[in-house]
């Protein structure tokens, strides 16, 4: 038997409230007094963040297009691609009897492409970017970021590299194909592809960009959360995603000015004739006359960022699933501080774990026995978070909303793509793994696919946040089932592809005959990749749709949650709270306590109140 | 359904009220714009940290790499053999111009408009004056030197022997020198004359190019780090005049924007410490 708490929400923050002076000043035109500066060039965080979802979305589509693309060829090598050459124009070769193939060389340019979207666009701007920007002030009890100014920065930052890298779709030497690591010399070398040229410069120059909108934003990010936490919102009193934001920004503002330093380097091999990452190279059997410089080396700066980088993209997607876990299974997060040390830990362990990805390159044997050792170490602080999120929906009161299932979906995938993770760990197992469809399968499932439930999951969630409305239960419960189903049948035949080493990034392999009779295995993920796409889009539709017709959102906090942002209004204002700031007296996940359903965070201890949580 | 109601008064459970971190305060009593800049410098920081390991990993993998003591031998007005002389005047240049920023900061804390103004144009003059000397230093080794991007005539002896012939500078026929010894192959009409020499076996030789990473690597870390030393000065010539406007008596904000451009500017300062020790000293 529940108790319900019963108190005047408004009445409550209006008292015990924080005035921050806020309300006494005049903000100026420079908010929402035209369509401009409301839709464009806002700068209220929660419209950025609904910018950064919106693009993250059109890359999505984009970025998923492309895999069908190349998963067509994959599963069906010899069937006729004439149909997509109005899309694909002369990257479809149709020869005298009509039946048209993929070019070889845009095959390449697809795959490079997939991953630098899906990695960079989607999974970074459009997850962190979002939440963090949604999420930050609004659980914090902040009117806005430290500096909205920089916020909308870091978004048209991230557009603008959304567009030179959109732009550079279309050149006729197509974009740049050398894989989405961007590895020397295909990629310091104009000549060496036909997508190191124009295509080169303009993924390099977009990422660039890129990079400025992730530090903008992460500065912003960090100072928020350490600077304008309402009265009595104490660190430990944080929400595991506020938690798991401000450690994924500060991942960001280390490990991404190492990408920049890498990226100027090779701008100068490019340019200027350097021999920073070049050395010892023929093309067309010429020898350059770049000596002296080390590929390696741009390997390792790159992976500086690139590890972390998979924990700026997981981190989030942790932090979200925590709190609609929580919401609603109707029960206290499972240890809250072993949660946020094994965030702190992830996040430390991430720094020096880079070489994992190098085993193959030559890297010094008792070296990478180091790196070993931290990969698997980084098992024990996710091990510790899977458990809890287990014993958070131990004896809870589940309710199975498409955001909850989503959730648990993202436990299920952290799992299988966990376990994998342990073999690739191992610098000999890597041996026979490494750059084959085991490594595919593995991180897929566990940043690629686990991100995306996660961030399903706070879609479906925080949905009627952003728009006072939410979106369809029933068509979210179809896209979870096809898309749980449909993603374990893409990515589980595919570690049995690589434990029989078939290669990664290959076009295709009719000249092996040891993978002869994985034909059928390709058709068929070729053919759940598909489904997949269509459920995704299925969401997209949800999505847009819901966002004029949905239901309407009638109260401000319809899943019962105890964080700040639902005691907001609706429509969403700018300073985000009526009058005074809601002051903080208790964590964020005092749901069945004393018997009593939840305790939002704004709402003062009793004085009969037991200590425990 | 039972119910209960919260008591509205205040609350006395709540001992932690008024410590740094709960909330409503500034940790650190640091302004978001101060903060902001530290973490901004902190990013810098990687980015440097990244060149500067690029840098090692590339001497370490050269066989030779020039000494520094030979390179940077020269002065303006004609002076050679000066090992040092002109960048530690450089860099004594730079650290003044911190001192008298950190003088116009405690200005800028004083109140004291004048005062701001004052010591921010010397930091500005310091500013400028390393830039020019980095100007002379380039432009030495790039016209005079002929070192560029992808060519490095600075070279060192592997083993020891004797000239067979001499450049009309410093080195004459008949010479001898011992391995570790550093040589400039010099250009006459355009061309580049490495010169013939003959090892204590009796084998004939020539001088060969120094490690090309050399000139690439100075010429893109001291580029960057001017081109940081560039945006600071204009971004101290704005500040200064903004401050000489009063804008900043206004704003009655201890003259702020004067002390996050310092925290600039010290980074910048710090850089070229570590810059100085890898290109200069080392």
């Amino acid at each position: 038997m529940a108790y319900v708490l019963e108190y005047d929400e408004d009445l409550l923050i209006e008292e015990q409230g924080f005035d921050d002076h806020f309300h006494e000043h005049h903000h100026g035109d420079k908010y929402q007094s035209s369509f401009i500066n409301t839709y464009i060039f806002s700068m209220d965080h929660k419209m950025i963040a609904k910018q950064f979802l919106i693009t993250g979305i059109f890359w999505a589509i984009i970025g998923a297009a492309m895999s069908i693309v190349f998963r067509l060829q994959l599963g069906f090598p010899e069937e006729n691609l004439a149909w997509l050459q109005p899309l694909l124009g002369k990257w479809i070769t149709v020869n005298d009897s009509g039946i048209g193939t993929l070019d070889p060389q845009f095959y390449y340019a697809l795959v490079t492409m997939h991953g630098t979207i899906l990695v960079f666009f989607v999974l970074t701007a459009g997850l962190s970017g979002t939440f963090s920007n949604l999420l930050i002030p609004l659980q914090l009890g902040a009117r806005d970021m430290a500096s909205p100014m920089l916020n909308m920065l870091s978004y048209w930052f991230f557009f603008m590299a959304g567009l030179v890298m959109f732009l550079s779709l279309f050149l006729s030497t197509g974009p740049f194909a050398g894989g989405w690591t961007g590895y020397p010399p295909l990629s310091a070398l104009p000549q060496a592809s036909s997508g190191s040229g124009a295509g080169m410069t303009m993924w390099i120059v977009s990422l660039v960009l890129f990079v400025v909108s992730v530090l903008l934003g992460g500065i912003n990010y960090i100072t928020t959360v350490l600077n304008l936490r309402t009265k009595g919102m104490t660190m430990w009193r944080m929400p595991l995603t506020i938690w798991a934001f401000f450690v994924t920004a500060i991942l960001g503002l280390l490990s991404f000015p190492v990408l920049a330093s890498a990226f100027f380097l090779m701008m100068c091999d490019r340019g200027l004739g350097t021999s920073f990452y070049l050395s010892e190279i023929f093309i067309g059997g010429a020898p350059l006359d770049n000596v002296g410089g080390s590929p390696i080396l741009y390997q390792h700066l790159f992976w500086f960022l690139g590890h972390p980088e998979v924990y700026i993209i997981i981190l989030p997607a942790m932090g979200l699933v925590s709190e609609v876990m929580s919401v609603h299974a109707r029960k206290p997060i499972f240890g809250y501080k072993a949660m946020v040390f094994s965030i702190l830990a992830i996040g430390f362990l991430s720094f020096i774990v880079w070489a994992h990805h190098m085993f193959m390159s030559g890297v010094n044997p008792f070296i990478a026995n180091f790196f070993v050792i931290f990969t698997l170490i980084i098992a024990v602080p996710s091990a510790v978070k899977v458990f809890n999120w287990i014993a958070t929906l131990y004896g809870g009161n589940i309710r199975f909303t498409s955001a909850m299932l989503f959730s648990i979906g993202f436990v299920s995938m952290f799992i299988s793509g966990g376990l994998t993770g342990i073999f690739l760990g191992n610098s000999t197992i890597d041996i026979q793994m490494h750059d084959t469809y085991f490594v595919v399968a593995h991180f897929h499932i566990v940043m690629g696919i686990a991100a995306f439930f996660g961030m399903y999951a706070g879609v479906y969630h925080w949905y009627p946040k952003m728009f006072g409305r939410f979106m369809n239960e029933t068509l979210g419960k179809i896209h979870f089932w096809g898309t749980m189903i449909g993603a374990y049948a893409i990515f589980w035949p595919m570690h049995y592809l690589g434990l029989a080493g078939v290669p990664r990034r290959y076009y295709k392999f009719d000249t092996f005959d040891a993978f002869a009779h994985f034909g059928d295995m390709n058709k068929f993920i070729t053919i759940a990749a598909i489904v997949v796409f269509f459920l995704q889009i299925l969401f997209v539709i949800n999505f847009f749709y819901s966002i004029f017709k949905g239901r309407k959102m009638k109260t401000k906090n319809p899943w019962g949650a105890t964080t700040l942002e639902w005691t907001t209004p609706v429509e969403g204002i700018h300073g985000n709270w009526p009058g005074n700031l809601p002051s903080v007296h208790r964590w964020a996940y005092d749901y069945g306590k004393d018997g009593i359903e939840f305790i939002p965070q704004y709402v003062p201890i009793n004085e009969n109140e037991s200590e425990e949580h | 359904m039972a119910t209960e109601t919260v008591v509205k008064e205040h609350d006395h459970h709540d001992t932690n009220d008024g410590g740094a971190w709960d909330g409503g305060k500034q940790p650190f009593a640091v302004s978001y714009g101060k903060l902001m800049m530290w973490y901004f410098l902190l990013s810098d920081a990687f980015t440097f940290a990244g060149f500067l390991i690029a840098y090692g990993t590339l001497r370490f993998s050269s066989a030779t790499w020039p000494v520094p003591d030979f390179v940077f031998s020269t002065t303006p007005f004609g002076g050679h053999g000066l090992p040092l002389i002109f960048v530690t005047f450089m860099s004594f240049l730079l650290i003044i111009s911190s001192v008298t920023m950190v003088r116009g900061v405690q200005e800028g804390h004083r109140e004291n408009k004048r005062g701001v103004v004052f010591w921010m144009f010397l930091t500005i003059i310091g500013g400028i004056g390393f830039l020019s000397c980095q100007a002379w230093e380039w432009n030495n080794l790039i016209n005079v030197e002929h070192m560029t991007v992808t060519v490095n005539p600075f070279g060192t002896h592997t083993e020891s022997g004797t000239y067979l012939e001499g450049d009309d500078h410093d080195i004459n026929a008949g010479d001898t020198f011992a391995a570790g010894d550093s040589y400039l192959i010099h250009q006459h009409d355009g061309e580049f004359h490495p010169l013939k020499y003959k090892t204590e076996e009796g084998i004939e030789k020539q001088q060969e190019f120094g490690p090309k990473a050399f000139g690439a690597l100075f010429f893109f870390i001291t580029g960057f780090h001017g081109f940081h030393v560039l945006s600071g000065v204009v971004f101290l010539i704005i500040i200064m005049i903004n401050a000489a406007s009063g804008l900043y008596v206004e704003r009655k904000n201890g003259y702020e924007m004067v002390e996050k451009v310092g925290l600039y500017w010290h980074f910048v300062d710090l850089v070229w410490v570590f810059v100085f020790l890898v290109f200069y000293l080392l």
